[in-house]
C-alpha cells in the first residue's frame, strides 16, 4: 500500500474511523427502537393487550390479533421444525450421495432466496383458492412453515456439522448404532444450535406480514378454529399505518411486537448458553 | 454393515423429509410459473418485461419500471448499508473489547429480528416528513425506501460479517502482529481478505431481504409505476406490484401478476448467480488456488 | 490361544493399498505394542479390528482377520457387539459432553440396560478399574468436559470397561497428554492386562517397551517383524528394526 501516512498514524486514523462507524450504527439502530418503545409504551396497558379490536382498531385493543400471531407462529413451528431438523440429519449423517445432498442444499437455498410476497401469492393462489383452504390461521401456518423449513435446515445442518466426529467415534466404538448416536451423542452437543435454528424461524414468522396478507385474511375478531381467519401482529400495524387508522395504536402495536421479539431473543440467549456451560463443565 | 429394520425405517423417514424441501421449491415455481404464463401467452413475454406502462384496466402490463424501482432502490440501500455494516462488524470483532463485544451481540440479534414493518412504520412517521419537509416532494421515494431498507438489513450483514471475522483464526493476527504489523494493518491485510467469503454472503443474504421487502417499501416508496429519474422521485418495485393489487385483481391482471414474481424469481437467481461467481473468485483467491 | 488372528491382511483406502500381507496374532491377556513411523499403516490395523475403518466409504479389505476364531469381515458379524466386545479408546481423549456419570454409563445404556442399581454399580466399577475413582467420585454429575487431559482419557478407558469388552484397543492413547499423566496410563495398562487383551498403537518407543509383551514393528504397510517386547528391543532380526528403534529413521 502506497500511503503518504505512516502505518501507526493510519492504524489511529482507521481506529477511530472503525470506532465511529460502529458507534454510529448502532446508536441509529437503537435510537429507533427507542423511539417505537417511548411512542408505543404509554398506550399499552391490560385493556390494550388483553381486549378485542375495536372500530377497525381506532380503539379498544389486540388481543386476537396477538392471538392470530401466536397461532400462526406455532403452526408454522410445529410443521417446519420435524421437517427442517430432520432433512438436516439427513443430509449430515445418512447422505451418501453428494449429488442428492446439493440437489437439497440448492433447493434449501432457493427456498430460502424466494421473498416473502411469492410464498404469499403461492400461498393465496394453491391453499386459499386451489385447495380451497380459506383464509384461514391454518393456511397461513403452512405458508410460514414453508418459509422457516430452509432456515432452520440450514442453520441445523450447520450446527450438527460443529458437532466434533471424535463423539461420533467414541460413540461407535461403544458399539452403539447410527441411531443411538444421534439421538445420544449428536443431537445433544447440536441441541443450542437447533433451538436458536428454531426459534430464528419462529422470529421470523411472528415478523412475516407480506407472506400471511393474502393467506390469513384479515379479519379482527378472535380465531378459534385452525381455519378461523385472522390478523397477525404485523399485518394489523401496516393496516393502522397505511390506512391511517390510529397512529397511536399503530405505535402501541409495533411496541408489543418489538417486545415480544426482544424476549424470546434474550430468552433463547439465555437458555442456550446456560445449556452450553454445563454441557462443557463451565457451570 | 448389517441394518436392524428400525434403523432402516429412521433412515427412510429421516430421507422423505429431506426430499420434502425439494418438492416443495418444486411445487411452487411449477405453480407460480404456470399461474403466470397465461399473462406472458397474452401479451408477449419480451413486451411484459422491457413494456414501460402498467395499467391493468388499459391492458398493459409492461413491468421495467418496476425491475428499475427494485433494483435502484436495493443497490442504493446497499450502498448505504455495506460499508457501515462491515466497518461496525470490524469495529465489533477486532477493536471493541470483550464486554462491549458482549454487550453489542445480543443487540444486533435482537435488531436482526425486529419486524420489516416496524421499520416501514418508522419510516413513514419519521423518515417520509423529514424528505418531505427538507428536500421537498412527497416524501415518498427511492432514497426514502433505501434508507429503510439499509437501516433494515444492517444488523443481517453486521451479524453475518461479525460471525466471520471472528473465525478467523488467532494465528493469523498473532502471526501478522508478531511481524511487527499494526492493528490495522493486520485487519486490512490479514483478517478481511480471510473472512472475505463470509462477509460477502452477509452482503448477499442483506441484498436478498432488500430485494424481497414488501411492505415496509409499500409504506414509503410512493408505489409509482414509472421509471424514477432522481433519488427523490417515488418509485414501485417488483415485490410491492404484487401485494398492491392482489386483492382486487382478476383474470389476465391476475396471472400478470404471477408473472411479476416470476420475472422477480428470475432477477434474485440472477443477482444470486453474479454474487456467487464473485465469491468464487476471492475464495480461490485467499485459499491459495490459481486466478 | 489367540484372541486376534490376521492373516494375510490386505485394506485399501481407494486405490490407495495400505496394509500389505499382513499375518500377526495377538494372545489372551497380553499387551500387543504397534510401532513404526507416520502413516505406517499401525493405526490402519488396530481400526480394522472393531471396523472403525467402515466409517470411510473408500475402504476395502483382503484377507482374514478372526476375533476369538469368528471372522470379523464376515456378513454375519454384528458389528454393534463386535465393537462392544473390541473397545478403543482414540489418540485424543474424547468424553461426551455429558455428566462423568453418563459417560461411563453411555455403553451400558445403549446395549438396552435400564436397571439403574446395577449401572451404578458398573460405572462405580469401571472407573475404579480406570483408577479414577478417587478423583472424580463426588463430581460425577458434572460435566466430563471440566477434566484434565489425563482424567479425560482415563475416563474414557472406564467407559471402555464398562461395556465387559474382551479387547482394547488403544490408538496413541498418551500422545495428547503429559508425562505424569502418561504414567498413570501406563501403570493402568498393567493393571488391566490381568482381564483383558490389549493392543496399543504407540511412536514412543520407550512406551511400547515399558507397557507391552509383543512388539510388532510395521513400515510402508508391511510388518516388518513381531517379537517378544524385549527381544525385539535387544536384539532385533531385522535390519530395519534394527535402524529404526535406534533411531536412524522414523
Amino acid at each position: 500500500m502506497k500511503s503518504f501516512l505512516s502505518p501507526g498514524t493510519s492504524h489511529k486514523i482507521m481506529n477511530s474511523v472503525l470506532i465511529f462507524s460502529g458507534v454510529l450504527t448502532i446508536s441509529v439502530l437503537v435510537i429507533i427502537l427507542a423511539f417505537i418503545l417511548i411512542e408505543g409504551l404509554p398506550a399499552i396497558d391490560l385493556e390494550f393487550i388483553f381486549g378485542g379490536v375495536k372500530d377497525q382498531g381506532r380503539s379498544g385493543g389486540i388481543f386476537p390479533v396477538i392471538v392470530s400471531s401466536l397461532y400462526v407462529t406455532l403452526i408454522s413451528v410445529l410443521i417446519a421444525a420435524p421437517l427442517g431438523v430432520g432433512a438436516a440429519i439427513y443430509v449430515v449423517e445418512y447422505a451418501e450421495n453428494r449429488k442428492l445432498v446439493n440437489i437439497i442444499r440448492f433447493g434449501a437455498e432457493t427456498l430460502a432466496s424466494i421473498p416473502s410476497i411469492v410464498f404469499g401469492l403461492f400461498g393465496f393462489a394453491f391453499f386459499v383458492m386451489f385447495l380451497k383452504m380459506g383464509w384461514s390461521v391454518f393456511s397461513a401456518g403452512l405458508v410460514l412453515a414453508i418459509m422457516a423449513i430452509p432456515t432452520i435446515f440450514q442453520v441445523v445442518e450447520v450446527s450438527l456439522r460443529s458437532v466434533p466426529s471424535t463423539y461420533k467415534e467414541g460413540s461407535y466404538g461403544l458399539g452403539a448404532t447410527k441411531w443411538q448416536t444421534i439421538c445420544n451423542v449428536i443431537l445433544p452437543a447440536a441441541i443450542p444450535g437447533i433451538v436458536t435454528g428454531i426459534i430464528l424461524a419462529m422470529t421470523r414468522a411472528i415478523s412475516e406480514a407480506a407472506a400471511v396478507m393474502y393467506t390469513v385474511g384479515s379479519s379482527v375478531s378472535m380465531p378459534i378454529s385452525m381455519f378461523d381467519p385472522g390478523r397477525p401482529l404485523p399485518l394489523h400495524l401496516y393496516i393502522l399505518a397505511t390506512e391511517g387508522i390510529s397512529l397511536q395504536n399503530a405505535f402501541a402495536t409495533a411496541a408489543v411486537l418489538v417486545i415480544i421479539v426482544m424476549v424470546i431473543t434474550f430468552l433463547t440467549n439465555y437458555f442456550t448458553q446456560r445449556y452450553q456451560n454445563k454441557m462443557m463443565g463451565n457451570l | 454393515m448389517k441394518k436392524s429394520l428400525y434403523e432402516l425405517l429412521i433412515e427412510n423417514a429421516l430421507f422423505l423429509t429431506a426430499l420434502l424441501s425439494c418438492f416443495i421449491i418444486l411445487i411452487i415455481s411449477a405453480f407460480i410459473f404456470i399461474e403466470g404464463l397465461p399473462a406472458i401467452q397474452e401479451y408477449g413475454f419480451f413486451k411484459f418485461l422491457l413494456g414501460n406502462l402498467w395499467s391493468p384496466n388499459d391492458g398493459e402490463f409492461g413491468v421495467f419500471s418496476m425491475i428499475a424501482g427494485s433494483l435502484y432502490v436495493t443497490f442504493l440501500a446497499l450502498l448505504i448499508s455495506t460499508p457501515l455494516s462491515v466497518l461496525c462488524a470490524t469495529f465489533m470483532a477486532e477493536v471493541a473489547g470483550e464486554k462491549v463485544r458482549n454487550i453489542l451481540k445480543p443487540i444486533i440479534q435482537t435488531l436482526s429480528g425486529i419486524p420489516s414493518v416496524v421499520y416501514g412504520f418508522f419510516g413513514l412517521v419519521v423518515l417520509v416528513p423529514f424528505i418531505m419537509s427538507h428536500f421537498g416532494g412527497s416524501g415518498f421515494s427511492v432514497i426514502t425506501a433505501a434508507l429503510i431498507l439499509s437501516v433494515m438489513i444492517l444488523p443481517t450483514i453486521i451479524s453475518v460479517s461479525y460471525d466471520s471475522l471472528r473465525a478467523v483464526p488467532g494465528e493469523y493476527r498473532e502471526a501478522s502482529l508478531g511481524l511487527g504489523a499494526t492493528g490495522w494493518q493486520t485487519i486490512r491485510r490479514v483478517v478481511i481478505p480471510s473472512a472475505l467469503p463470509g462477509i460477502i454472503t452477509a452482503i448477499i443474504l442483506g441484498m436478498g431481504r432488500a430485494v424481497g421487502e414488501t411492505l415496509a417499501v409499500i409504506m414509503v416508496v410512493g408505489n409509482v409505476s414509472k421509471i424514477p429519474y432522481s433519488i427523490f422521485e417515488p418509485a414501485r418495485t417488483l415485490t410491492s406490484n404484487i401485494a398492491l393489487e392482489m386483492s382486487y385483481a382478476t383474470g389476465i391482471h391476475y396471472h400478470a401478476l404471477f408473472t411479476t414474481a416470476v420475472i422477480l424469481f428470475i432477477l434474485i437467481m440472477l443477482l444470486l448467480v453474479v454474487v456467487k461467481c464473485i465469491q468464487r473468485r476471492f475464495s480461490l483467491d485467499i485459499s491459495g488456488g490459481s486466478l | 490361544m489367540y484372541r486376534i488372528t490376521a492373516e494375510h491382511l490386505n485394506t485399501y483406502f481407494g486405490d490407495a493399498h495400505i496394509l500389505k500381507d499382513i499375518s500377526l496374532k495377538v494372545a489372551e491377556n497380553t499387551v500387543m505394542a504397534l510401532i513404526g513411523p507416520s502413516g505406517c499403516g499401525k493405526s490402519t490395523f488396530l481400526r480394522s479390528i472393531n471396523r472403525m475403518n467402515d466409517l470411510i466409504a473408500s475402504f476395502k479389505l483382503e484377507g482374514t482377520l478372526l476375533l476369538d476364531g469368528n471372522d470379523i469381515y464376515s456378513k454375519n458379524m454384528d458389528v454393534v457387539d463386535l465393537r462392544r466386545r473390541v473397545g478403543m479408546v482414540f489418540q485424543k481423549p474424547n468424553p461426551f459432553p455429558k455428566s462423568i456419570f453418563e459417560n461411563v454409563a453411555y455403553g451400558l445404556r445403549i446395549h438396552g440396560n435400564d436397571d439403574e442399581d446395577y449401572i451404578a454399580q458398573r460405572v462405580e466399577e469401571s472407573l475404579k478399574s480406570a483408577a479414577i475413582w478417587d478423583e472424580v467420585k463426588d463430581k460425577l454429575d458434572q460435566s466430563a468436559l471440566g477434566l484434565s487431559g489425563g482424567q479425560q482419557q482415563r475416563l474414557c478407558i472406564a467407559r471402555t470397561i464398562a461395556n465387559n469388552p474382551e479387547v482394547i484397543l488403544m490408538d496413541e492413547p498418551c500422545s495428547a497428554l503429559d508425562p505424569i499423566s502418561t504414567l498413570k496410563i501406563e501403570d493402568l495398562i498393567h493393571e488391566l492386562k490381568k482381564d483383558y487383551t490389549i493392543v496399543i498403537v504407540t511412536h514412543n518407543m520407550q512406551q511400547a517397551s515399558r507397557v507391552s509383551d509383543f512388539t510388532s514393528f510395521f513400515l510402508n504397510g508391511e510388518l516388518i517383524e513381531s517379537e517378544k517386547t524385549e527381544k525385539l528391543f535387544v536384539s532385533p532380526k531385522e535390519k530395519k528394526t534394527e535402524e529404526y528403534i535406534t533411531g536412524r529413521f522414523g
